[in-house]
């Protein structure tokens, strides 16, 4: 860019450049497939929340009155395929890690916008496999695919629900892809490695466990074709196959996905907190080696699942062993999150409002992962609701949380509007509050042994699934606010400036909503989170002292 | 009636351990947890924006020394856990001179189980209080879960392969048996109910019940089905070692290993041949895992057991 | 000459090159574990079934496996060649040789179609008529047609890359030395080659070596 570029009127913004729905579905503006990516994935979250809602429904009576038990087994089914494939592992990366990465790295656009066009049309292709799924009356395996049941047992549409995963996977694949090549290729003059802001890093983690993990998962799923479809014999024990090897191949990618699942949150909460603290994030560096850690060590714990599968107690105390270690990188980044705020300035912006919720609410689900990690505790609690607890601490509490935040924090950058901030607050206290009235009582109901995946229980769990139940209507409605006052706000909301939160970071240095090629003026790059009053240049903010 | 729960018995040895287990391990992450929450409320207040505070650079000390600091001491914490809960436990307890060994069919969906004296019972399981249970299970599709909460135990129950459960009652009453990993559409209907007795009551529980010593003839006319004295038969040319008077006798393994040869040892031998091989032989026994169903593999067993010197 | 072919949100040609032939490593990478998944696979039932696995091996067909071997080989060095002609300024001769790159390759499926036709004529396809009665045969031989077919749509996959280069190189020649993808098709087809040759011995060497 020249000077000229002053003098000129500045060019259309990426969401006036182009109103054709062609402009849409053949751009190759990576903020524009970022909305693609966000409208999609939001249309799935809601199809697997209706059918959980109805499981909630059901499970208010301890008798099977609502759903008889194959219709209960598809709606467990589909909603932690579709929740897990088809939203939380696109949610952040596909659309701010979309939208974010070139802009907070100062480039044009991802390394091969082509190619990220296409893995949104796989997204959309594996997407359209599952719809197809339920019209021909649904999957009922679990989102883990367990064999023999999977291959040899289960009558329903489980070559469709394995082949949508499938392609799905190949998109997460591309994008990390890009990804990567991006983060090395494209960083504008002065952005060091150690200038990146931790969300890049934490797209950048996030894409080495996406390729490095998925083509497992991929080829599990042709097994799992080829056995059911072709009937050749691979895990069938009855001719001859292990029993165990399709749970170590599913849980070698399994394990590593929830971390695709929670390591952009953890980019996230970075951000915001940093910003509404208005403080340099503290420890900077370790939380980058922290990232990389959880990535890494995250490939050598898949094991903790199969405590009781029938492989050997040695096994077992190795895979306890590693499933610590991975949680002390976490710990670590928890610490420096807290760290952060001492001396800050914090202002209780929505944003901050949800990441205060990933905090607490993703070291609950953590800690309790030590518990799981603990063989025999896990032992007795594995399969029980504790389990179904603590993972949707970790991926409903903690990463949804952060992706409200996240939302609400870039979408004047993204939309050029702001949102109603009292409501914006409400929302996000009314999902903190029927998050955990649905979700803490299932810890006790677990550790009282209520088995997961069952349609009739007990009558002495019923107070807990009956609060459980409450919690979810909360939740449901929770959920749905930001539909409504953000799509107000889109249309009728304030303009929002270049920067409303005095935020740093590149992203924050161009218009809102930014032209097609990302910047007018080339970014100029400091050190990463230069918020502190003291140290350095400030980009606003009070500086009481 | 909705009677709410908020304990649970602990009805066995192993319950202990894993309460105590639990409640250290909840003990030690809520003063994590607390401390973390106490923190955050008291920077949410004394740092709010626009309330005069210092908020002047860090001192040096609170730099890289802290963050080294608790890196370690997490890193210590958990090591710690590991060792104090996990490291000790795991491998299956000694198995007790009075052991009663009971065998266990998972089929979608019911749990069947049979008794040394052949007493069979579906959905139930009754056992003598304070004497130390072995379950021998398998299953016959797909893939299930043998759980009883107020044991604070579960394991998996496998097609084709043998897992076994061993535990200690403690408490006399009537107990909760779920079916724990997902096996289709009545998996929550795959319960049952444990009865733990006092042994006399037990003892009269079982001489009640009518008895399957029938196994053992089923059992001898698979053997011939199956041509088992093509190689076992004391005259047969083939070098298979001879069945006689071998249960209960212990065998040497080419691994240099010597095993208990129990029923679990039985049975795996004629599953999966391979696992173990006897001292002296080759591993030319064919698998029998695919012709013989499990109540095939009982027969056969059973039948084994009966080879004693003298007998037959 | 350059900016033809410099696309956003590249500046520099060479810098587009890197991105390219370094998005292409990755890619790479993940695809070797696609495969690592099956060869985990295969050495567990081949510990499981030792005698199984030797039995089964000496039934492929040792003869189509070496040529196609052979033939995979080939092709890796035209199409290697093919680059240096490329980057020196040799076009045409680029452009021969990634047809003969091509030809190679299809001739390659075809070699295996017969190979599959013969396998289905001697019962080797994992079902009730399959012809092994020993334990593990029958396991062998689904990876057997799962890793040969999937290797199969990879060289398919290849084809097509190289296809798009000849063609859009059909105009000028010259259009493959300035062009990213050249190395990257290249790469991604050594890929497949290597993975053949890993393919090789797990499949017609087993059970012909020595301890068989
Ligand atoms: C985003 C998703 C996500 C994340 C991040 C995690 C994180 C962790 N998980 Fe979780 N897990 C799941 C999603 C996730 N899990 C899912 C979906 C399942 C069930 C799958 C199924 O069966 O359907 C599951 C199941 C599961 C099991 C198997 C349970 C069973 O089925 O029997 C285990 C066992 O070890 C486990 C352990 C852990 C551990 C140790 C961590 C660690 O990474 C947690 C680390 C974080 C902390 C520890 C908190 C912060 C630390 C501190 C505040 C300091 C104190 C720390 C120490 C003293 C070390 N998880
Ligand atoms: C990854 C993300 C993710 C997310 C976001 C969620 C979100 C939620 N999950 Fe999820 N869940 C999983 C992943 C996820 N889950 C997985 C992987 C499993 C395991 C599946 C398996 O066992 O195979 C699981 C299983 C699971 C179970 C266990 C079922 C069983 O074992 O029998 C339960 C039970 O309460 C549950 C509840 C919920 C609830 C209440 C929410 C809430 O957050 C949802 C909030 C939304 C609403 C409450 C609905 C909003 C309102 C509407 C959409 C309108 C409703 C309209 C009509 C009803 C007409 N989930
Ligand atoms: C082809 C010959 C052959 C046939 C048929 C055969 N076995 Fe065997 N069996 C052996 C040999 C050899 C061994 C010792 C090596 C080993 O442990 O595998 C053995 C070991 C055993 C053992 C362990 C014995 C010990 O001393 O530990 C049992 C039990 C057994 N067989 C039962 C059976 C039964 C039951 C059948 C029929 C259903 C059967 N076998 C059929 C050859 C055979
Ligand atoms: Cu049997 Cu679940
Ligand atoms: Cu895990």
């Amino acid at each position: 860019m020249t000077e000229a570029a002053y003098l000129q009127p500045p060019p259309p913004d990426y969401l006036h450049d182009g109103h054709t729905l062609g402009s849409w579905l053949f751009t190759t503006d990576h903020k524009r497939i970022a909305i693609l990516f966000a409208l999609s994935i939001t249309f799935f979250f809601f199809i697997g929340a209706v059918a959980i809602s109805i499981v909630r429904l059901e499970l208010v009576t301890p008798a099977g009155d609502l759903v008889g038990d194959d219709t209960y087994n598809k709606l467990f089914t589909i909603h932690g395929i579709v929740m897990v494939w088809f939203f939380l592992i696109p949610s952040i990366p596909a659309t701010f890690g979309n939208f974010l990465l070139p802009l907070m790295i100062g480039a044009r656009d991802l390394a091969f916008p082509r190619i990220n066009l296409l893995s949104w049309y796989l997204y959309v292709g594996g997407a359209a496999f599952t719809v197809l799924t339920l019209l021909i009356g649904g999957v009922d395996t679990g989102w883990t695919f367990y064999t023999p049941y999977s291959t040899m047992f289960s009558n329903t549409a489980v070559l469709t629900a394995a082949m949508g995963v499938f392609v799905v996977g190949f998109s997460s694949v591309l994008t990390g892809v890009n990804f990567i090549a991006t983060t090395h290729t494209l960083r504008t003059r002065g952005m060091t490695w150690f200038r990146l802001p931790l969300f890049v890093w934490s797209m950048y983690a996030t894409s080495i466990v996406m390729v490095l993990a998925t083509p497992v998962l991929a080829m599990t799923l042709v097994l799992i074709v080829a056995e059911r479809w072709l009937g050749l014999p691979i895990f069938d024990p009855s001719r001859g196959g292990d029993p165990l090897l399709f749970q170590h191949l599913f849980w070698f990618y399994s394990h590593p996905a929830v971390y695709i699942m929670v390591l952009p949150a953890m980019g996230v909460a970075s951000e915001i907190i940093a910003c509404f603290a208005r403080r340099r994030l503290f420890g900077y560096s370790f939380m980058v080696y922290a990232l990389v850690a959880i990535a890494v060590i995250g490939f050598f714990v898949w094991g903790h699942h199969m405590f009781v599968s029938g492989q050997s107690p040695y096994a077992n105390i190795v895979f306890s062993f590693l499933s610590f270690m991975v949680a002390v990188p976490s710990a670590i980044k928890v610490f420096n999150w807290t760290a952060t705020l001492y001396r800050g300035s914090i202002a209780f912006d929505a944003p901050m409002l949800y990441a205060f919720g990933f905090l607490g609410l993703f070291t609950i689900g953590g800690l309790t992962g030590l518990f799981l990690a603990t063989v025999p505790i896990d032992i007795h609690v594995t399969d029980t609701y504790f389990v179904v607890a603590h993972f949707h601490y970790i991926m409903v509490g903690g990463s949804v949380s952060a992706f409200f935040g996240a939302l609400h924090f870039w979408w004047p950058k993204i939309t050029g509007k702001l949102y109603p901030e009292l409501w914006a607050r409400a929302a996000a206290i009314a999902m903190f509050i029927g998050f955990n009235l649905t979700f803490f009582p299932q810890f006790v109901m677990g550790y009282l042994g209520m088995p997961r995946r069952y349609h009739i229980y007990p009558p002495e769990f019923q107070v807990y699934h009956v609060l459980s139940t409450a919690g979810a209507a909360v939740l449901g409605v929770a959920y749905f606010m930001p539909l409504f006052y953000l799509i107000w706000s889109f249309r009728h909301g304030g303009r929002a400036s270049a920067n409303p939160w005095q935020a740093q970071g590149l992203e924050w240095q161009t218009p809102s909503p930014p032209p097609h090629e990302n910047f007018i003026v080339p970014p100029v790059v400091s050190e990463p989170y230069d918020y502190h009053p003291q140290e350095g240049p400030t980009a606003g903010g009070e500086t009481s002292a | 009636m909705t009677g709410l729960r908020t304990t649970l018995t602990e009805a066995s040895v192993n319950a202990r351990t894993v309460d105590i287990a639990f409640l250290s391990v909840f003990a030690i992450s809520a003063i994590i947890f607390l401390v973390l929450f106490v923190l955050l409320i008291i920077f949410a207040v004394r740092y709010r924006r626009g309330r005069p505070a210092n908020r002047g650079p860090l001192p040096k000390l609170m730099r890289r020394e802290i963050e080294i600091g608790w890196t370690t001491a997490t890193t210590f914490l958990a090591i710690f856990i590991f060792w104090w809960f996990v490291a000790g436990y795991g491998l299956p307890p000694k198995a007790a001179p009075n052991q009663l060994e009971i065998h266990v069919v998972a089929k979608q969906w019911m749990w069947k189980t049979q008794h040394p004296e052949g007493a069979r019972e579906i959905n139930a399981l009754h056992i003598p209080v304070g004497r130390q249970v072995r379950l021998v299970m398998t299953s016959q599709d797909v893939i299930h879960s043998f759980y009883v909460p107020a044991f604070r135990l579960k394991q998996d129950v496998l097609p084709v392969r043998i897992t076994e459960l061993i535990f200690t009652p403690t408490e006399i009453g009537r107990f909760h048996l779920f079916c724990a990993e997902y096996c289709g559409t009545q998996h929550s209907h795959m319960t049952g109910a444990i009865v733990v007795m006092t042994p006399p009551d037990y003892a009269s529980w079982i001489h009640a019940q009518p008895h399957g010593d029938t196994q053992d003839r089923e059992g001898e006319a698979l053997y011939d089905q199956f041509g088992c004295g093509a190689c076992h038969a004391p005259q047969s040319q083939v070098h298979a070692p001879k069945l006689f008077g071998l249960y209960g006798s212990s065998v040497t393994l080419t691994s240099g290993k010597s095993v208990r040869a129990d029923d679990a040892y039985i049975k795996n031998s004629i599953l999966r041949p391979r696992d173990q091989i006897v001292a002296g032989y080759a591993p030319i026994m064919p698998s029998y895992g695919a012709l013989a169903n499990p109540r095939a593999v009982e027969a056969l067993t059973a039948y084994i057991k009966s080879l004693r010197e003298g007998a037959s | 000459m350059s900016d033809t072919f410099l696309k956003p949100p590249f500046e520099t040609l060479e810098r587009q090159h890197q991105a390219v032939s370094f998005g292409m490593w990755v890619f790479l990478v993940s695809e070797v574990l696609l495969f690592a998944g099956l060869f985990a696979g295969y050495s567990v039932y081949r510990n499981l079934y030792p005698e199984g696995f030797l039995v089964a091996g000496r039934q492929t067909d040792i003869v189509y496996g070496t040529v196609n071997t052979a033939i995979l080989m080939t092709s890796s060095l035209t199409i290697a060649v093919a680059g240096r002609a490329a980057r020196a300024h040799f076009g045409r001769t680029a452009r021969r040789l990634l047809i003969a790159t091509m030809t190679l390759g299809l001739t390659f499926l075809i070699l295996k179609g017969f190979e599959y036709r013969e396998d289905i004529a001697k019962h080797l396809l994992p079902g009730p008529s399959f012809a092994l009665a020993q334990p593990g045969a029958e396991i062998f031989f689904s990876y057997y047609w799962v890793m040969t077919g999937i290797h199969a749509t990879h060289v398919t996959g290849g084809l097509i890359a190289v296809g798009r280069l000849v063609i859009a190189s059909r105009r000028d020649a010259t259009w493959l030395s300035g062009s990213a993808s050249e190395d990257a098709t290249a790469l991604y087809w050594h890929l497949v080659d290597v993975i053949w040759i890993v393919l090789y011995p797990l499949l017609y060497l087993t059970g012909r070596t020595g301890h068989g």
